[in-house]
């Protein structure tokens, strides 16, 4: 995202969307810059930045790996979709916050990307 | 590589899954420990973690060898597994050998190795069918 936008706190996100915290609840302080939407882990890495939100349908452990990796702010789960066990021991594990949801990828981003564009 | 070189190497087990990540990330901790600009650092990452899951895909054992010099931050990337065939293709974006069960967990997107290339100032590739892969790839700083 680019400059003009404004930084939300992951709290603000998780509120208004609803959105369930699998891990590190007490982050939410951490400032989201942006967001990337994504299921193929190589454009993922390749493209999101750091401080985005993710949004995926991926639930295994090297959601973790990519998070951490690209300090993402945080992953967001989308479609009703649960992390597997070892997901979310990894994610404890690396101070990763997990989130999900039962909207689409498609509902997330663009209801994340109002929540940055706005002010 | 001259003195002052930092140099550290990191084993990755192949079809270990888990545990996929921890060498790239490992790896990207060094180097802002030892100050890399961040640009760089994003770049090393990106190579990094590729060429990791490649290992962790395909190969039975591996390593990375992490050189830091003044000038230069080299990755020397050696695994022990079925090698490539066809290294052109391989190069080619969108190509993949991966399984379906790698493609829908988001693998074998045929991004791996042209964004190691991407994200490398040289990037040199050797492979021996039935023996393994060497990656050569240097950022430099």
């Amino acid at each position: 995202m680019h400059g003009g936008n404004r930084n939300v706190k992951l709290s603000e996100i998780i509120q208004r969307l609803g959105l369930a915290v699998c891990t590190h609840p007490e982050r939410g302080d951490t400032e989201v810059t942006g967001g990337y939407s994504g299921d193929l882990l190589s454009d993922v890495i390749a493209n999101a930045q750091a401080g985005q939100v993710w949004v995926t349908i991926q639930t295994h452990s090297n959601v973790v790996a990519v998070a951490a990796l690209k300090d993402l702010a945080a992953v967001v789960l989308a479609n009703g979709r649960t992390p597997q066990d070892d997901t979310l021991r990894k994610a404890e594990e690396q101070n990763v916050i997990l989130l999900t949801s039962g909207m689409t990828s498609f509902e997330l981003a663009g209801k994340i990307y109002e929540m940055i564009k706005e002010k | 590589m001259n003195g002052g070189t930092f140099r550290r190497e990191f084993e990755v087990t192949g079809g270990d899954f888990y545990n996929a990540g921890r060498v790239s990330t490992e790896i990207k901790e060094i180097l802002r420990q030892i100050g890399i600009a961040a640009p760089k650092i994003r770049r090393l990452a990106i190579a990094a973690y590729e060429a990791e899951m490649n290992m962790v895909m395909y190969a039975r054992s591996g390593k990375v060898l992490l050189q830091v010099t003044p000038e230069v931050v080299r990755l020397d990337v050696n695994d022990v597994g079925p090698g490539i065939e066809n290294i052109e293709l391989a190069m080619q974006e969108g190509y993949s050998t991966a399984s379906e069960e790698m493609r829908a967990m988001g693998f074998g997107a045929g991004m791996g190795l042209p964004n190691i290339k991407k994200n490398a100032d040289r990037f040199e590739i050797r492979s021996e069918v039935g023996k393994g892969t060497t990656l050569e790839i240097e950022v430099r700083l």
